[in-house]
């Protein structure tokens, strides 16, 4: 038995302006309760292919399919049944508060003058309620905070009773509290509704939390399609957005600006996250250093990578070794000065420790926070 | 709703008295009992009979249904551009139906003819039109909206300017009425007219208020109105019809009169605080009418029998609304 189609797919899609193509070969498929995100630089053509599939653009070639069909297939009217969607677009309606523009929603289900009957007015309410913004519902829209109007174009949406939700940056403007609310609603959307959404991102590192499917839009195809974990994992998301290795962190979702250049004029000591106050502080300065001696499981590894023109470390779980005594100790030689940020040093950490009195002896340890290289 | 409903009970009172005073006042003056023998037609003589009946009723009519049209045609152009300053006069509409309006009279009037009611407001939508048209390709060049209104301004001087020009070197001594006309006045409406205006302008209006959803949720912005299933091509042609065969209707009996689509609702959403336009179509309908028999009222009585043109007091009485409500809207946004 065939079984019918579901969710949304795309097909060997062409999306682009007056007939010259943005993007080429695009293809997905978003099964009900799955989120899709896009993620990818900016002017990649996130946008286009979000306004592709909901018929602000023309398609140049290939085709959508949903639950009855192709996209083409669908009325006006019958797709705003099937679909809705927030766009990035800051609109300012006149005079209508929360409860209003939600209540727009109910558009494709009232009759010839557009009245709300009483079984619409509900689901406003309800809307309303599952986004938490019963509290903004009377006051007018163009009054509340950013956040806010998000989770009012949300339940908008959701007011729509789509099966498939498209959402256009949903989190930008808004700040963190914000972020992850909007997100966690969308989620619950998703499994209450079993709903498909195909959404863009800015924020890689809750793409990551949020999404079952990624896709990277390059600006000429989706380059690679797949779940989180196969889309941030070695260097992907670098080679996306075209910034070295180090620059990002899958794991961490953290970003590191560039390496200061040059010979290490500090070494720091660090460990256990004691050290990424020393190394950004090294960093803003432009101050080029080395650090050590790191396992490669430690938190401020990755940190330390990106920022440390000189590293030496240990595999993780193995114990330091004389050769990396020796190389750290000529790299304290090699630098003007020495920082260390433990506190403490563990049975297993006695090796730094060492450092430390090394070089003290050498007359090259400074506290932290001193800085003998402003003049 | 609440406010709905008392703004148009306020409205409807409001028309009212203002039919009466249009009827009795003027230079002649006609006491409620004369105005009511003549209105249940009990005297059919009599030169009060003559002058109600044949023409303060005609012109009040006018004014009344014509009024209506324009706020209702600034209602419509404002959800169009999306700009609340928006109206038949400042694009440039009203200017537009008035140079074709004059071409088409000077044309006839050479050839020894009249112009029928219908050949001039077919000329003044065709008008419309063209104006609307130029105002359209500037509008998908020019993103600004202060900047879209400063070019229908300018468009409204060219068509001015040549409509001047027409009238200085047209030869016929009918021309004189061109001249009356093209200031805007509803001085001279027979009842022949008034019947064309009712007609056109009530099934006009009637087919904006069918069309109150899907200009709704156009005011929600175009992507919006997509997703929610709106056949966007065919709101904005029927938008820009609607508009135009209103502006176009009242430049062709009254010439064109300033203000009254920009000012009206504005004062309607104000009253009623909502832009829903299921209330705000009726709404401006009756507050333009009210407004503009008002108005015209005033340029009839104030120095009578000496007439001022109508749109010398829709400006001294609107304008003042207009700028309020601009310096409002950026304080608002400040």
């Amino acid at each position: 038995m065939e079984e019918k189609m579901q969710g949304i797919r795309a097909s060997d899609l062409v999306v682009g302006y007056e007939g010259k193509s943005v993007l080429k070969d695009v293809n997905f498929w978003v099964r009900p309760g799955q989120i899709l995100t896009l993620i990818g630089p900016n002017g990649s053509g996130k946008s286009t292919l979000l306004k592709s599939i909901t018929r602000q653009l023309k398609t140049i070639a290939g085709q959508v399919y949903l639950a009855e069909g192709t996209m083409d297939a669908y009325t006006d009217a019958a797709l705003a049944k099937q679909m809705a969607m927030v766009t990035t677009e800051r609109i300012s309606p006149e005079l209508m508060t929360c409860r209003d523009v939600v209540a727009t929603g109910r558009y494709p289900y009232t009759g010839r003058f557009g009245v709300l009957g009483k079984e619409d007015e509900e689901k406003v309410q309800k809307a309303l309620e599952s986004l938490h913004a019963l509290e903004v519902a009377d006051r007018l829209f163009a009054k509340v905070s950013d956040g806010q109007r998000q989770r009012v174009m949300l339940a908008r949406a959701i007011c729509q009773e789509p099966k498939i939700l498209i959402l256009d940056e949903p989190t930008s403007y808004l700040d963190m509290h914000y972020k992850l609310e909007i997100l966690q609603s969308i989620r619950n959307m998703v499994k209450e509704e079993n709903l498909a959404v195909v959404m863009s991102l800015h924020e890689l590192d809750l793409a990551q939390k949020v999404s079952d499917l990624v896709a990277c839009v390059d600006g000429e195809t989706i380059a690679k399609i797949g779940r989180p974990e196969e889309i941030f994992c070695g260097d992907t998301i670098a080679c996306l957005y075209g910034v070295s290795a180090q620059a990002y962190d899958v794991v961490s979702g953290s970003m590191f600006l560039q390496k200061a250049k040059g010979e290490p004029k500090v070494f720091v000591i660090g460990g256990g996250g004691s050290g990424i106050a020393a190394y950004y502080t090294l960093q803003r300065d432009q101050i080029p250093f080395a650090a050590g001696i790191l396992s490669e499981g430690d938190v401020e590894y990755k940190a330390a990578k990106a920022l440390a023109s000189a590293l030496v470390t240990t595999p993780a779980f193995y114990p330091i070794e004389i050769r990396q005594m020796a190389q750290a100790r000529k790299w304290i030689d090699d630098c003007d000065y020495c920082i260390c940020t433990l506190d403490a040093f563990g049975p297993l950490n006695q090796a730094n420790k060492e450092l430390l009195s090394y070089a003290k002896e050498q007359g090259k340890w400074i506290r932290e926070g001193e800085k003998p290289w402003q003049k | 709703m609440k406010r709905f409903i008392v703004t148009m009970t306020g409205l409807i009172i409001a028309l009212l008295l203002l039919v009466i005073w249009n009827v009795t006042s003027g230079s002649v003056s006609v006491d409620g009992m004369q105005m009511w023998q003549v209105l249940l037609r009990q005297t059919r003589e009599g030169t009060f009979y003559h002058i109600v009946w044949d023409i303060r009723m005609p012109r009040l009519l006018a004014a009344l249904f014509l009024g209506g049209a324009l706020a209702v045609s600034g209602f419509l152009l404002q959800t169009f551009f999306q700009n609340p300053i928006a109206g038949p006069y400042v694009l440039g509409i009203s200017s537009g139906a008035k140079m074709l309006v004059a071409v088409a009279m000077i044309l006839c009037l050479e050839r020894g003819m009249q112009i029928s009611s219908l050949g001039m407001v077919a000329a003044a939508f065709i008008g419309s039109l063209l104006a609307m048209g130029f105002v359209l390709l500037l509008s998908m060049r020019v993103q600004k909206m202060s900047l879209l209104v400063v070019c229908g301004i300018m468009i409204g001087y060219i068509c001015s300017a040549i409509t001047d020009f027409m009238v200085t070197f047209a030869s016929d001594s009918n021309i004189v009425n061109l001249h009356n006309w093209s200031m805007g006045s509803f001085s001279g409406t027979d009842w022949k007219d008034v019947g064309m205006i009712v007609v056109l302008v009530t099934l006009t209006v009637l087919a904006t208020f069918f069309m109150a959803k899907p200009i709704g949720a156009y005011q929600m912005g175009e992507a919006y109105a997509r997703n929610m299933g709106v056949n966007i091509r065919l709101l904005r042609i029927l938008l820009i019809l609607l508009s135009s065969l209103l502006s176009g209707c009242v430049t062709a009996f009254a010439g064109p009169i300033s203000f009254v689509g920009i000012a009206v609702p504005h004062l309607v959403k104000q009253a009623m605080k909502t832009a829903r336009p299921l209330y705000l179509i009726p709404g401006c309908f009756l507050g333009g009418a009210a407004v503009t028999l008002f108005c015209d009222g005033i340029a009839r009585s104030l120095f009578a029998p000496t007439e001022i043109s109508i749109s010398s007091v829709t400006a001294v009485l609107l304008v003042p609304v207009v700028i309020v409500m601009m310096v409002k809207r950026e304080d608002a946004r400040a």
